[in-house]
Parts: C-alpha cells; sequence; structure tokens
C-alpha cells in the first residue's frame, strides 16, 4: 500500500514537448471591460516543467490572466499559443480537453457532493461509457467507475485527506476545502495547472503542506504549474520564474532573485507614486 | 438490533459503491419490497386503488422533477404538462397500435414526453433560475392549450376526454380500462416505479448524475471539468420529462381511467413541486416520503378524524390538509431545505452512533 502512495502514478500526457520547452505562449494580450482595463498588452511564457508565479498588487489583473488562459474571458487583442497551436476564442470546456485545469482564488467546489464525488468529478472527461451502461451500472459502467475510483484514492492518499473521503465539502474548513480543490483540478490529470491563491487565508503548516503538494505535483506527476500567490516567501521559495503584474501592466519577469532585485517591482510593492 | 456501520470492512471499491453499502440498509429494502408485494393480500381494494397505486405514480413524477430542479438544479413548474404529454402520448399510441402491450407503450410515452421536455429545456442554457421557472410555466400553459386545441389527441371525442381502453396482456389479463383489477393495475405500477427507479439511481450515482450535480453546485467550475452545459442541462430535462411522461401515463392508464387536459394542470405541477421539496430535493427516497405524506395526509385526515369522533365535512377536512401542507412546506423550506430525506439520513446517523450521542 505505501509502495502505491508514494509512486503516484498520475502524470500530466506526453506531448512531445521537453522540460523547458515553451508550452504556454501569451502575446500582446490586452483585456477590458467596458471602459475597465484588466490586462494592457502583457506577453509571457510558460515553460514545459516549471512552476510559474503571477505576483501583483490587488486589481493587478492576475485572475483575469487565467481566465484569458482558460477561456474564460476572450481577450480584444493578442494571441495565446498552446503547445504550438494558436487559439481563438477557445471555451472553458475545451481548455479543459486540452489538458489545462484549475482552481479558484475563491473556493469553487460542488458544495453538495462529497470529497470523493467532487474528486471524481475531475475524472469526467476521461469516463466515456454510453447512457445504456450507465443506466444498468453494470459491466463497462462498473469497471470504469472502479477504475477511475483507484485513480481518485491515489489522490487522496496523495494529499492526506482520506479522513474526509465521504464528508460533504461544505462542511469542511477552509483549508481541507483548498485541498480538496486541489485534488479535484488533479484528478483532470493535467499538463498545465492554475492556481489562483491557493494558500490563501490559510496558516503557516497549512501553508507548508500546500508547498510540499505543489512541489511534489511538479517533480512526480510532471506538472507544469502557473500560481497566483500573495505570500512573497513561498513565491521566492517555490517557483522557476516570476512574472509581475501591477494595473495590468507587465512590470517584471525572470527569476525570483532578478524580480526582488527590479526597481519596479520595488516600487510597486511598496507603493511609490505613479 | 444495531444500526451500524462499523464491523463491516469493504474490501474492494465494488462493495464500496454497492447501491446499498450498508447491510441493515439492504435488509430494511428487502422488507419493503416484500411488503410492497404481499400488500394486495391485506389491504382493501380501496387502500390499493385510492392510495398505493397513485402515491406510487405520484412518487415516479416526483423522482422526475427531482432529477431536474433535485440534482441539476433547474427549477420547474411543468411537471404536470410534461406528464400530460406522456398520457396523451400513450393514449394515441394505445389507439394506433393496439396489441403492443400496454407497459411497452407506457414506457415509450416518455420518450415524447422526453423530446417536448428538451424543447422547452432550450432557455435554461441561457436563462436561470427564477426565469427558468417562467419559462415552464409557458411549457406548462402552451401544452395544456393544445390538450383542449388539437382534437386528434382526444380522438375528437365530443366530451375532450380521453378514456382508457381495456387492453390486455401477459397472456390474457385485463391491464387497463374498467374491469382491470385494482391488483393487477398494483403489480404493474410497483414493477415500472421499482425498475425506473433504479435505472435512475444508477445514472444519479454515476458519471451523468455527478455531470448534473456538477451543473447544480457552480456550473463555472463544472465547466472547467469540461463539463458542456448543454448537454448535461438538455440531458436532466430529457430524463426528467421522461420519468414525468411515464407517470402520467400510467397516472391515467392505471388511475384515474379517464382525464381531461384539467387533470394535467398547474396545480399538478404544484403538487409534484411540493413533494419534491418537502421529500427533499436531490434525494430518491424523499420523493417516496414526499410522495406519500401530500398524498395520503388529506386521506388519512379525511378517515381519521370522523374515526375520532370530528366531524366536520369532507370540504373543512380537505381545506384543513391543503393548509397543513402549506405551512409544513414553509416549515421545511425554513428549517430544513433538505426535507424529509434529511430527517431521514439524520436519523441514521444518530442510530449510527447510539447510545453515544457525542461518539
Ligand atoms: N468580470 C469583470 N467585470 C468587470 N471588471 C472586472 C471583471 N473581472 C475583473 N475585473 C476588473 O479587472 C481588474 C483586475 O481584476 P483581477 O481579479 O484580475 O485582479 P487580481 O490581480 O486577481 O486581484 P486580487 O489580488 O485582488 O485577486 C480589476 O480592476 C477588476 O475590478
Ligand atoms: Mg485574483
Amino acid at each position: 500500500m505505501n509502495a502505491r502512495i508514494q509512486h503516484v502514478e498520475l502524470h500530466a500526457a506526453d506531448d512531445g514537448l521537453k522540460p523547458g520547452d515553451v508550452m504556454l505562449n501569451i502575446e500582446n494580450v490586452s483585456l477590458s471591460f467596458g471602459g475597465v482595463k484588466a490586462i494592457t498588452d502583457i506577453s509571457f511564457d510558460i515553460r514545459k516543467g516549471e512552476i510559474r508565479a503571477i505576483i501583483g498588487p490587488n486589481g493587478a489583473g492576475k485572475t483575469s490572466m487565467l481566465n484569458v488562459i482558460n477561456g474564460f474571458y476572450h481577450p480584444q487583442q493578442g494571441t495565446i499559443t498552446f503547445r504550438g497551436q494558436a487559439r481563438s476564442r477557445m471555451q472553458p470546456h475545451e481548455a479543459a480537453l486540452s489538458g489545462i485545469a484549475r482552481t479558484f482564488q475563491n473556493v469553487a467546489l460542488f458544495k453538495g457532493m462529497s470529497t470523493l464525488d467532487n474528486i471524481m468529478s475531475g475524472r469526467t472527461l476521461k469516463m466515456n461509457t454510453n447512457f445504456f451502461w450507465q443506466m444498468l451500472h453494470v459491466g463497462p459502467a462498473r469497471n470504469e467507475e472502479i477504475a477511475h475510483r483507484l485513480k481518485v484514492e491515489e489522490i487522496i492518499d496523495f494529499l492526506e485527506i482520506q479522513a474526509i473521503r465521504k464528508t460533504p465539502v461544505g462542511k469542511l474548513p477552509y483549508g481541507l476545502q483548498k485541498r480538496v480543490e486541489l485534488g479535484r483540478a488533479l484528478a483532470m490529470e493535467p499538463d498545465l495547472l492554475l492556481l489562483d491563491e491557493p494558500m490563501a487565508g490559510m496558516n503557516l503548516e497549512e501553508k507548508e503542506d500546500m508547498s510540499r503538494f505543489i512541489l511534489d505535483v511538479n517533480s512526480q506527476m510532471g506538472t507544469t504549474i502557473a500560481l497566483i500567490e500573495h505570500d512573497m516567501g513561498v513565491v521566492m521559495d517555490i517557483s522557476d520564474r516570476v512574472v509581475v503584474l501591477d494595473y495590468g501592466r507587465k512590470i517584471g519577469d525572470g527569476t525570483p532573485g532578478e524580480v526582488k532585485a527590479n526597481q519596479d517591482v520595488i516600487d510597486a510593492y511598496l507603493g511609490v507614486s505613479h | 438490533m444495531f444500526y451500524r456501520e462499523s464491523g463491516q470492512y469493504k474490501t474492494t471499491y465494488e462493495s464500496d459503491q454497492a447501491i446499498f453499502p450498508i447491510r441493515e440498509d439492504r435488509i430494511g429494502i428487502a422488507i419493503i419490497m416484500a411488503m410492497a408485494l404481499i400488500t394486495p393480500f391485506i389491504a382493501s381494494e380501496f387502500i390499493l386503488a385510492s392510495i398505493m397505486i397513485p402515491f406510487l405514480i405520484l412518487a415516479l413524477g416526483t423522482i422526475g422533477l427531482n432529477v431536474l430542479t433535485g440534482y441539476a438544479g433547474q427549477l420547474s413548474l411543468g411537471t404536470g404538462a410534461f406528464m400530460g404529454a406522456g398520457a396523451y402520448a400513450c393514449y394515441k399510441l394505445a389507439t394506433i397500435f393496439p396489441d403492443i402491450n400496454i407497459v411497452v407503450l407506457i414506457l415509450l410515452s416518455g420518450v415524447f414526453s422526453a423530446g417536448v421536455g428538451i424543447l422547452f429545456g432550450l432557455p435554461s442554457l441561457r436563462i436561470k433560475g427564477l426565469y427558468l421557472a417562467v419559462t415552464t410555466l409557458a411549457a406548462q400553459f402552451f401544452l395544456e392549450w393544445c390538450f383542449i386545441r388539437i382534437p386528434w389527441l382526444y380522438n375528437y371525442n365530443a366530451s375532450g376526454a380521453i378514456e382508457v381502453p381495456e387492453r390486455r396482456g401477459f397472456g390474457d389479463l385485463i391491464l387497463t380500462g374498467p374491469s382491470a383489477t385494482a391488483t393487477t393495475r398494483y403489480y404493474v405500477v410497483l414493477a415500472i416505479v421499482v425498475v425506473v427507479t433504479l435505472v435512475v439511481k444508477n445514472l444519479v450515482r454515476g458519471r451523468i448524475g455527478r455531470q448534473w450535480m456538477m451543473i447544480r453546485d457552480m456550473d463555472i467550475a463544472a465547466e472547467l471539468m469540461g463539463v458542456r452545459p448543454l448537454w448535461a442541462k438538455l440531458s436532466a430535462f430529457a430524463v426528467s420529462s421522461y420519468l414525468a411522461g411515464v407517470a402520467g401515463a400510467m397516472f391515467v392508464f392505471f388511475y384515474l381511467g379517464a382525464a381531461e387536459p384539467s387533470s394535467f394542470g398547474i396545480s399538478l405541477s404544484f403538487q409534484v413541486l411540493f413533494m419534491a421539496i418537502l421529500g427533499g430535493l436531490g434525494s430518491l427516497v424523499g420523493s417516496f416520503f414526499g410522495a406519500a405524506f401530500i398524498w395520503i395526509l388529506p386521506i388519512a385526515l379525511r378517515v381519521g378524524l370522523p374515526a375520532v369522533g370530528v366531524d366536520v365535512g369532507a370540504e373543512i377536512i380537505f381545506q384543513i390538509a391543503q393548509m397543513a401542507v402549506g405551512a409544513l412546506i414553509i416549515f421545511f423550506l425554513i428549517a430544513e431545505p433538505h426535507g424529509l430525506a434529511r430527517l431521514w439520513a439524520i436519523g441514521k446517523e444518530k442510530l449510527r452512533v447510539w447510545p453515544f450521542p457525542y461518539a
């Protein structure tokens, strides 16, 4: 049993990219809501296998950027290339199909369902027995359910949430909800995992646990991760490269060390007047 | 006897995912099924024909609404009309194919109501909540209008009503029509309701049911997990109105015997909605509780009050029952939105830890 817990079999699909190749390229993207400019002419890339942090003060456009990446918002300008393919007006479920998963800034779990069902829901796209078998719940439908349950149990073991398997998620404390939400995204076995403030509202120990999970997901499953986080300590510790946004513009991009030394970034965070 | 999970170790996910994973539940279900089977031998004709048959049929209608509202989160006020669509479809099918077993036709008539349901479910892709309820209300009125204005639907009867023809099946048993016995009708209804309920249970515990609940709980996240709202919502409308249609067809063929457009009016829609709310949205067993409660309460009062010496007349008793149901609905909406099914679950949880309430 222990052997399986350590060797989580889940992993990102082999897409022909080598670690370090550009996986997602964002070029000159602009997005506005009526008069509000959320994102102005931003370009950056995410490379396979890295942990890419997106930071910036409140309202900088970080969440909007994730929404653009997974098809919730359609930018007015710019191009997005995912695995070498430029995409136009992608819908969220198409983003899911192409291997992008995410968690939300305000936990967006399925409140009426158990932890197990929430994580099982991440397997939706991988399940395909037809309506007829589903009605009978025998043969292929039952085997499929059990096969995916096995995968989901691996995730439950990995995230150490066995004890809350059958608890309705609405009853869980916030920190655990965040963990379940990560589990649900992991169940999709994504190539690119977008995390919107996965540690917001957590205490130190919970943050340490979450950091460990993120690092393990990245190294063991080979999942590329883009993460928004306000805790600078965490960002500097776990990310490979950081992009800094402020008022919808990119003001810095580079390794944690480079970004820390960037004068624009320091000004933005210390609140120098513009 | 204890109601305990402890000691019942599941060694496979298969047994953990079984339909009734707890042994005591399996025993309970077996007892209920046995009782349902022997009911005709101990119950009077009145109980069978006026209580058990309509209760089972309405429970199935409630399950239909529950799929849509309880599981997929789409409010509907058109259940009565969808039941009517099934009833009229079955009537036409029985006219056109007099030799086909009526049970087959009843199961087939649901396909027509499912089609109607999909059509009126299309707006759900754009509108939600109360506004969607209003469009289902439009379905209610439009279909009622059809039942009145399209004489072909009732075979151009002068009365404008549909009358159930006599149909035989399973050997030479009379299944429908005035000379079908209550016992026969009861067993046919019981068989259909049990089988269809099991099928629905299978749907809601698998991928399809999860997709409905995902859309209900957080449609944005659902889309991100690859659920297409179009497919999820329309499949819920289809399954829901299929069940309503089958229930409607049975309502006429095994209970009413004859029906007119007003049989499927808005009051039937509300009655089923109340059954779903009182029983508990998102619970199949709750659908049975809700249907039993709302169907049986007025009858129990009508029979029970005179028996204890309170004789106030049928009309007043009917109104008392209405008020009691109304008050209960309000109580449940405020105090226990998950209805009788939730009370049932709490009761079972308490039993599980009894006699140690804090275990
Ligand atoms: N759907 C929307 N409609 C209108 N304005 C929006 C919408 N989404 C975002 N905005 C605006 O875009 C700007 C950027 O918001 P965004 O949520 O991306 O910021 P953020 O960097 O994630 O901030 P925080 O750290 O507070 O989460 C804000 O001014 C916000 O008000
Ligand atoms: Mg944000």
